[in-house]
């Protein structure tokens, strides 16, 4: 698969990254090399063969709705980066 | 100094019991063994102060008979186990600071047994490469060799069992990041079924594949911890309800057994030739013993490693989502916007391993992609996984080397990231079949650095496992 610069931007912006010129052009060449090697999958014959999507062999764990602790207000804000007295704080999303 | 012997939790229950030292005096030896050997980076921090007050409490409960079974093991967790009140980074600047509110179950489970948690451990950045080269903290080495990686992720992990540094450590594994380091260093060390330890607290990587191992200098030790680390957990429901046996009671060893081992890795290319005649070398003493040793042949080999990446990269790029920089860790200075802030956040805070991780991931989950390179990934998953199993059920185990090569030098493969992932040849079939996994030490190569030999047992055998790897340890010694 090769891999373009725009694709590079595209998936950057999807991924929520994003790489100066030099940096675009390393991870065109990166993705391309690894992706050509993940295509040796396509040499293997999945005819019928259904995409396993679970890996644990419990099935629909329940259990009781029981009351618990949770994080208090002050906890919960502990780590955060910018807060104030009740809130996390952001950047303005709207100009 | 008494405390020298210590080399198994055997030695120091009896010097406990015999009244010779304290749990105090153990912690001690190790502080100082840390401070002695800090060049080697492995500890990231050490837990001095919470540590002695364990230590000094496990005291107390001796002094009253009322210990628990891990009363006197001092324990160091890798950087990606939460701990209470206790920083945690997965070697990532994008978690800096970080205080955990809450214990992971594994390492509670150990605590409420009375361990001592003595630190965290250097690793890859979210268990992501096999040198512990990618670390917000600085490379570890390996006490072997120290021009040479210990091998990773668990890098940190496994040298701070193999220079004393704590009685036996917590790795993860989710594609030999357990066994590979355990083999670069000399050590035993498990990646145990898919979903026989509970995951909560363990910082995700890849949900599908991730599991908690353990380092130890020999199986009892491994197993001890594993029968009180395992069990169902309400906190991860993907966590199996089956029972646990006691492991480390079940060691003895007394029957002929099959064993398969596979064509395509004692030829594979990549195999340096010691490995290749040290692990030729057991399969004979095997036969010798009366056991069945058959090759048989593995044509998916070349694909586990292409399906193991597709996946975990898949799987990456959604768990580290989480990563913005709105509710914990680093965050960008230079943001003019929300969307901005998340960009700069997660450019400078994510190393750059995990963001090529990230991109790739992102790139197969994309809707063009999606069926070509995931949905396809996870179809010759399941022939992969199914071929482990059958093979699994006609023979006890599989045996093979964990490693294609012994340590390698700093900086050898950091061009090349393919390169880097072949180092997981060999370990990458157990993770994406979900089976459990030993290495073991089986001799060094003409340098004198540790080979490793692993073990495949079928899901749930980890008894059946632990007691095989003691054995081999037993006859490899005679």
């Amino acid at each position: 698969m090769k891999v373009d610069v725009n694709t590079v931007k595209k998936i950057a912006h999807l991924a929520r990254l994003e790489f100066d010129e030099a940096g675009l052009e390393k991870m065109k060449r990166d993705m391309t090399q690894i992706l050509d090697w993940e295509e040796q999958l396509n040499e293997v014959d999945t005819e019928n063969v259904e995409p396993i999507t679970t890996m644990s062999s419990e099935v629909n764990v329940m259990r009781e709705d029981v009351e618990g602790e949770h994080l208090s207000h002050e906890q919960a804000l502990k780590n955060a980066p910018q807060r104030d007295s009740d809130y996390f704080r952001v950047p303005k999303v709207l100009e | 100094m008494i405390l020298e012997k210590f080399l198994s939790f055997d030695d120091i229950q009896k010097s406990l019991e015999n009244g010779e030292t304290s749990v105090t005096a153990i912690v001690n030896y190790y502080l100082q063994n840390i401070q002695t050997k800090a060049h080697l980076n492995a500890f990231v921090e050490v837990y001095t102060d919470s540590a002695l007050a364990q230590a000094a409490a496990v005291d107390q409960k001796i002094s009253e008979g009322k210990a628990g079974r891990l009363a006197g093991m001092v324990i160091g967790i890798k950087d990606v186990l939460v701990y209470k009140d206790h920083e945690v980074n997965a070697s990532s600047n994008i978690l800096k600071g970080f205080v955990s509110q809450f214990t992971a179950t594994a390492v509670q489970r150990l605590i409420d047994e009375d361990a001592v948690i003595v630190g965290r451990l250097n690793c890859d950045e979210f268990g992501m490469g096999s040198s512990n080269e990618n670390t917000c903290h600085g490379k570890v080495l390996n006490a072997a060799d120290e021009t040479r990686v210990p091998g990773g992720s668990s890098g940190g992990s496994a040298v701070a069992v193999q220079a004393n540094l704590c009685t036996v450590s917590l790795g993860t594994d989710t594609g030999g990041s357990v066994r590979q380091p355990a083999a670069f260093t000399g050590l035993v060390g498990i990646k145990p079924t898919y979903s026989r330890v509970s995951r909560w607290g363990l910082i995700a990587y890849a949900s599908s594949f991730d599991t908690i191992g353990i380092f130890s200098r020999n199986v009892k030790d491994n197993a001890l911890v594993m029968e009180i680390m395992a069990g169902p957990d309400n906190f991860d429901s993907t966590s199996s309800k089956k029972p646990v046996p006691p492991y480390s009671e079940l060691l003895h060893f007394d029957k002929r057994v099959k064993v398969a081992y596979l064509r395509e890795t004692i030829e594979s290319p990549a195999l340096q030739p010691e490995i290749k005649a040290n692990t030729l070398a057991l399969l004979d003493k095997l036969r010798k013993e009366g056991h069945e040793v058959e090759e048989v042949e593995f044509p998916l080999l070349k694909y586990v490693l292409p399906t193991y990446y597709i996946l975990t990269t898949a799987e990456a790029s959604s768990n580290l989502s989480r990563f913005d920089g709105v509710k914990y860790g680093y965050r960008t200075s230079a943001a003019h916007n929300l969307e901005s802030m998340y960009k700069k956040t997660r450019s400078e805070g994510f190393g750059e391993e995990v963001k090529r991780r990230i991109m790739l991931g992102t790139f197969v989950l994309s809707a063009s992609y999606y069926d070509a390179y995931f949905t396809k990934a996870q179809k010759v998953r399941r022939l992969i996984k199914e071929f482990t199993e059958n093979l699994l059920n006609k023979f006890d185990y599989i045996v093979m080397p964990t490693t294609p090569s012994t340590a390698f030098k700093f900086g050898e493969h950091s061009n090349d990231p393919v390169a880097m992932y072949l180092e997981d040849l060999f370990t990458v079939q157990a993770s994406v079949s979900g089976v459990p996994a030993i290495s073991i030490p089986n001799g060094t190569d003409e340098k004198g650095l540790p080979i490793g030999i692993q073990i495949i047992a079928n899901s749930f055998k980890e008894a059946e496992l632990y007691a095989f790897a003691d054995y081999l340890m037993d006859i490899n010694q005679a």
